[in-house]
């Protein structure tokens, strides 16, 4: 039997990784979402850089900021008793960053394509901003809050480069499902390394399959 | 009253142009507002509710100034509160007609008052998309007035009315407007419909 605890650690970091993007990717949407200006164009291009930059190229400069021996790492070992290098926190910040395209993207865009007038005729009743993002924006973006979830979720439990740079591979801490699969296929220990796969790959498709079911009113799959 | 000398710029078919509007309008009046499309009725409406801001001028309601762009004061919607039916509805999908009123306000005896005027009683607990047309457009017309405004902007707010259903809907609408004595601007397409309700007009041209 295969050990599973690199299942437990993955999921962990998979929702860890989304409720944080959650809570500061959907303000952040919304910021995106209203008016253009330089500054949101530069943030927006930052923000979506993980998508087509390679992961060991993240991780490697994660692995550098980061570093006890240096600068801000340094700085936060000193100061907070906080490493990021080689710890669980670090594995959440590199996730973080690396799907953070996943949950802005999709809540950006449906927030644009909402209609102007629906936000302004809820000023009009008096309501604050955070009141009609609340109420009248967010409930109108469900299947595509879900959608960026689900994705962000999933894309979380495939990470390997940018977990492998910054976490390494020790267990129960930062040995992962698609690092202990790639560390059972080197040992050659090919049993585990199927059962570790068979059961991401079975959790990814019941959470996009789910995705499919739960927005076919809307019509929208995941790749909406 | 409500005193209005403002500029807009605004991007027409034929190119950039300005919309200068000088007019008062009487505490209580109803005003109806009609003119070619693009004119800039909506803009003209908009500007009054804070929802954009004109390049120049001055907007006092009540003798408080909403926005004076010569010493920098422009009210936000939300202090203005200013009721607006707008030309699309904007009705909210996630609400229920009744959610609709209720976000607007607390006063339940008001509310129910609104839905008796609306003849949407029965469709309280319906959303917007199970709605038909006339129905959402009273429904707008409902959450406007919901907030008892002391002015109220509406945009095209009897189009998609039939001629029975407008004539008892603007009857009990009269009596309303009387009792909140608010000041009234109407955009309409179609000057003649608002014939024994209003009594002054603006053409924006």
């Amino acid at each position: 039997m295969a050990d599973l605890s690199p299942i437990w650690l993955t999921l962990k970091l998979a929702a860890v990784t989304t409720l944080l993007l959650l809570v500061i990717g959907l303000p952040l949407a919304w910021w995106l979402s209203r008016g253009r200006s330089i500054i949101k164009t530069i943030i927006e291009a930052i923000i979506t850089m993980p998508l087509v930059l390679p992961p060991s190229v993240l991780g490697f400069y994660l692995l550098l900021a980061f570093s006890p021996q240096r600068g801000v790492g340094k700085w936060l070992q000193q100061n907070f008793d906080v490493q990021f290098v080689f710890s669980f926190k670090g594995l959440v910040l590199a996730s973080f960053i690396y799907s953070m395209p996943f949950m802005v993207a999709p809540v950006k865009s449906a927030l644009q394509q909402l209609p102007i007038t629906l936000a302004q005729a809820s000023y009009t009743l008096g309501k604050t901003r955070r009141q009609t993002f609340i109420n009248v924006l967010l409930p109108n973006i469900k299947p595509s809050l879900l959608t960026a979830s689900v994705l962000t979720f999933a894309h979380t439990l495939g990470e390997f480069g940018v977990v492998l740079m910054i976490g390494g591979n020790i267990p129960n801490v930062t040995r992962v499902a698609s690092i202990a699969v790639y560390d059972s296929v080197e040992r050659m220990d090919y049993a585990s390394a199927n059962t570790y796969s068979l059961i991401l790959l079975c959790i990814t498709f019941i959470m996009v399959i789910s995705v499919f079911l739960f927005n076919k009113y809307q019509a929208k799959s995941p790749l909406d | 009253m409500i005193s209005i000398d403002i500029e807009k710029n605004l991007r027409a078919y034929q190119g950039k142009r300005t919309l200068k509007i000088s007019r008062n309008f009487p505490a209580g009046s109803i005003t109806k507002i009609y003119g070619p499309s693009g004119a800039g009725k909506t803009t003209f409406l908009k500007a009054i509710a804070g929802l954009i801001t004109p390049e120049n001028g001055k907007i006092i309601v009540n003798g408080e100034v909403w926005f004076d762009r010569s010493s920098g004061i422009s009210l936000p919607p939300q202090k203005r509160m200013a009721g607006f039916v707008f030309q699309d509805y904007a009705l909210f999908p996630n609400m229920t007609v009744h959610q609709h009123l209720e976000y607007a306000t607390n006063d339940t005896v008001w509310i129910n008052r609104l839905l008796t005027i609306g003849k949407l009683e029965t469709l309280h607990d319906h959303k917007p998309a199970h709605l038909s047309g006339g129905q959402q457009q009273r429904l707008a017309i409902l959450r406007a007035l919901a907030i008892k405004p002391k002015v109220l902007l509406m945009d095209e707010p009897f189009s998609a009315l039939d001629a029975e259903t407008k004539k008892i809907l603007l009857t009990e609408l009269k009596a309303v407007f009387d009792e909140l004595k608010a000041t009234i601007l109407i955009v309409t397409h179609n000057p003649s419909e608002l014939d024994g309700l209003t009594k002054s007009e603006l053409l924006i041209e």
